[in-house]
């Protein structure tokens, strides 16, 4: 067997599929077409009115992946946009200005309809705004409060429900011509609660020893269909079932996690991870935590299209617009700093990690802007040693392996030394 | 007493602008035992609800151009904006001390998050912060909003252990349209006679109202009016610019003071947004929270961190601001990391560019110190506007 095929395994052939299956759709001419966000998305809602639905952050990861990204931004800067913002923004407008063409080879329609789900980033309104001046589409705008207290309120839920029954059911029955029926979307609610407690088990199954997954750089495949088109559909349903026959099989089997090579022979070190991954040099960063059997037992990444695991948040077919309303609120960057810290030191003591690895995206100001404080914050609440690497989503140019890979390692001695001290507080302070 | 000549004026609120330490807010409470100070970082917060509770709504505006940020730089990495990190050192020296709360505007992802942050590290004092609807429907945003500032009310009420009543809000939204009819007033003045009433000074009294109480903000500037009205002042061969983007960081005073010197009268900006961010008086009558919150959703400044739901109306405060001030150009001056400043940019741009309004961009921090290159560019941009429309 070749390198590739070794960790192409069952669910990931399924998922390929189905993502190949998206975008056909979404290139085929005959649906009409949404963009809107992962953070915040609103699927069902979308699914009611038969809108296939495009996620333009999608479209710059898998650019990325590619090593077509670094080109895009290159051309977006060229075109007057200033080297300091996100950068999925820039690789979003340079594709556009490149032919606007799919991973599937077609060229992407003009959306029919840009679905502004304004969640967890400030930068999301001005893309969409300047999508907009491109696509000259209607643009609905779904306001999320920032849940700045730690949890959301009456009064922003009510919001939420409001926005969405006054302004953005009106506006997709319009575009597609479709009526709104609330039970179509009870029933596609229904179908996600289901899918979402098998991902809380997939979540849950790194509390083993040894973790059967990574959930950071194996987790972004894992959770591809329930944060983009699929949350709500029987495949989703099926692709989640299949994921967990998988991983039951991996922990009868006393398998490590996946790396990009086959198995991890064994697990060194158990981490949990802050921020989103490097697209650009998605496999090398990989192997250099596989190399050393480092596993990521959690990440906030795997909870940035919706938090399932923290407070058992499921959408709940008996309060459709109420439920999209919380999870809206729910999504990890919609959440205050002290929530965050309290959840990532919850999964350093729950999932026995030995530290937490912050990964801080230089253009990503949701995520970045305060983990310094954060990972201060860890420490003290767990005694286990933080460390901070620098890197970009999708921009080669601020991805230095060498730099990274120093870190790594002496983050890794860190981890030893902590251990043969005994794992004290102390020695995790110092 | 004489009135007071306009050099005096400009160096009393320079004497505010440069005191880290806010002597003169720290004065105001300490005057009357059991005061309280709340802190506002911009862009906007409604501060007639604070100073209706009775407080001193103080704005803070980072630490400028001399403050030497050293633990600052331990909370925020390199590629963020500058602001948040100077603000943070004021609080770890002690030099907000006296600030009984913070608020938190919606404007961007940093201060969202510098919002948690002052959660984290200054557990016992009051931290809200305020969302503003980006939905501009009466009955969708306005009553979010509503609801928000009553959670306002009633937080400040609980700190000052005191109801904070409709006619208290009214008073405070009567103080405050006074306040700000006088700085359009001072705007006015400055647009039609920018020799008279410099930019930098014009500056130097805005940020007095930021650490003045409002009804001590509005007698100073109608005290500057009159002295500048009065003094000789020559005028110079400039060109009028609109500065634009500077709504949150601000830039050093000796950028606009190069602006100036290099030819340019700046005739508008968006610096100190707070001041100038409802366009309308609020009426008095009536329902003050949902005055308040009418007046925001229909009549307040566009700016980059507000949605603008109609695409023919993006930029078109900026091109009715060059159109009234009879401007030349315009300047965007910009932050460094400046999400939202930085993103908007091209689509105003789009907007003015096919009006012939000529532009430049620079980029700034708060400490940046190199003047030079800014002052050649805004020259080379001065020149070329006296020279295009001579010809
Ligand atoms: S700033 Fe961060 S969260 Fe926002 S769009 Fe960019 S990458 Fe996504
Ligand atoms: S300068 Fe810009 S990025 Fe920085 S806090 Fe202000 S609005 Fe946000």
């Amino acid at each position: 067997m070749s390198r590739q095929e070794v960790v192409k395994s069952n669910s990931h052939m399924v998922q390929k599929e189905m993502i190949t299956r998206n975008y056909d759709r979404i290139t085929g001419g005959t649906a009409k077409v949404s963009s809107t966000f992962v953070p915040g998305n609103l699927n069902e809602l979308l699914m009611c009115f038969d809108i296939a639905n495009n996620l333009p952050e999608i479209n710059a990861i898998q650019n990325a992946m590619r090593k077509k990204s670094g080109e895009m931004i290159a051309e977006a800067e060229r075109s007057g946009h200033s080297e300091d913002v996100c950068t999925y923004v820039k690789a979003d407008i340079g594709m556009m200005a490149k032919g606007n063409i799919a991973p599937n080879g077609k060229p992407f329609p003009d959306p029919d309809v840009l679905l502004l789900s304004y969640t967890g980033c400030f930068t999301f309104m001005k893309w969409f705004e300047l999508l907009r001046e491109q696509y000259k589409c209607p643009t609905v705008m779904l306001h999320v409060p920032y849940a700045a207290d730690g949890l959301p309120t009456k009064n922003m839920r009510d919001y939420i429900v409001k926005q969405l029954k006054e302004d953005v059911i009106p506006v997709l029955e319009k575009v597609s011509g479709v009526k709104f029926d609330i039970d179509r979307l009870r029933e596609y609610l229904r179908k996600s609660a289901i899918a979402e407690n098998d991902l809380v088990w997939m979540l849950e199954s790194s509390k083993r020893r040894p973790s059967p997954v990574d959930c950071y750089f194996g987790g972004v495949y894992y959770m591809g269909p329930i944060f983009t088109a699929f949350r709500g559909t029987d495949e989703c349903i099926e692709y989640y079932r299949l994921l967990r026959a998988e991983i039951e099989e991996r922990i009868a089997k006393g398998l490590c996690a996946q790396s990009p090579d086959g198995d991890m022979p064994e697990e060194n070190y158990r981490l949990v991870v802050e921020g989103p991954p490097n697209w650009t040099s998605f496999r090398d960063f990989w192997r250099m935590f596989s190399e050393a059997g480092a596993v990521v037992v959690a990440s906030s990444y795997t909870k940035v299209g919706g938090v399932y695991d923290y407070d058992g948040f499921r959408h709940d077919p008996g309060h459709p617009l109420e439920s999209l309303a919380d999870y809206c609120l729910g999504v990890y960057t919609n959440r205050n700093l002290p929530t965050r810290v309290d959840m990532l030191a919850r999964n350093l003591v729950e999932y026995e990690a030995d530290g937490l690895l912050i990964n801080s995206i230089k253009s990503c100001n949701s995520f970045s802007a305060g983990q310094l404080v954060m990972m201060r914050e860890i420490e003290k609440i767990t005694g286990k040693p933080g460390a901070f690497i620098e890197t970009d989503l999708v921009d080669p140019r601020y991805f230095s392996a060498a730099n990274v890979k120093n870190r790594l390692e002496s983050y890794f001695q860190m981890i030893d030394q902590k251990r043969r001290a005994g794992g004290s507080a102390a020695a995790a302070g110092a | 007493m004489s009135p007071r000549p306009v050099g005096e004026i400009v160096a009393a609120c320079e004497e505010i602008f440069e005191d880290l330490s806010f002597a003169k807010a720290r004065e105001w409470k300490a005057a009357v035992p059991g005061r309280k100070v709340i802190g506002y970082m911009p862009v906007y917060v409604p501060r007639e609800i604070v100073h209706a509770a009775g407080m001193l709504p103080l704005g803070i505006l980072g630490g400028g151009a001399d403050m030497e940020v050293i633990h600052g730089d331990a909370f925020y990495q390199s590629y963020i904006c500058r602001i948040p990190r100077s603000t943070i050192e004021m609080a770890i020296n002690g030099k907000l001390d006296f600030v009984d709360g913070m608020m938190f505007p919606s404007i961007c992802d940093v201060i969202r998050n510098l919002s948690g942050i002052w959660k984290l590290l200054f557990k016992e004092k009051y931290v809200r912060y305020f969302d503003a609807p980006q939905n501009f429907r009466e009955e969708v945003g306005g009553v979010f909003y509503a609801n928000e500032m009553r959670e306002l009310r009633d937080g400040l009420a609980k700190l000052g252990g005191r109801e904070v009543t409709d006619d208290d809000i009214r008073r405070s939204i009567a103080v405050y349209n006074e306040n700000r009819r006088w700085v359009n007033r001072v705007y006015d003045f400055r647009a039609d006679f920018p020799w008279k009433a410099p930019s930098a000074e014009v500056y130097l009294l805005m940020r007095a109202g930021m650490v003045l109480p409002p009804e001590e903000h509005t007698l100073l500037m109608r005290e500057y009016l009159a002295a500048a009205e009065a003094a000789n002042r020559a005028m110079r061969d400039n060109c009028r610019v609109v500065l634009t983007g500077t709504f949150c960081e601000q830039p050093p005073l000796n950028l606009i003071k190069s602006l100036e010197m290099s030819g340019c009268y700046i005739v508008d900006d968006d610096l100190m947004l707070v001041s100038r961010w409802l366009l309308e008086d609020v009426p008095t009558e009536g329902d003050p929270i949902g005055n308040l919150s009418r007046a925001f959703l229909l009549h307040s400044a566009e700016t980059a961190a507000k949605y603008e739901p109609d695409i023919a109306r993006k930029g078109s405060y900026l091109i009715d601001s060059v159109r009234k001030r009879k401007a030349d150009g315009v300047i965007f001056a910009a932050p460094s990391f400046c999400d939202p400043a930085l993103l908007d940019k091209p689509m105003i741009i789009s907007r003015i560019e096919p009006l012939g309004i000529p532009y430049i961009h620079i980029q700034y921090a708060e400490n940046s110190s190199q003047m030079q290159p800014i002052r050649e560019q805004s020259g080379t941009f001065a020149d070329t506007i006296k020279l295009w429309s001579a010809s």
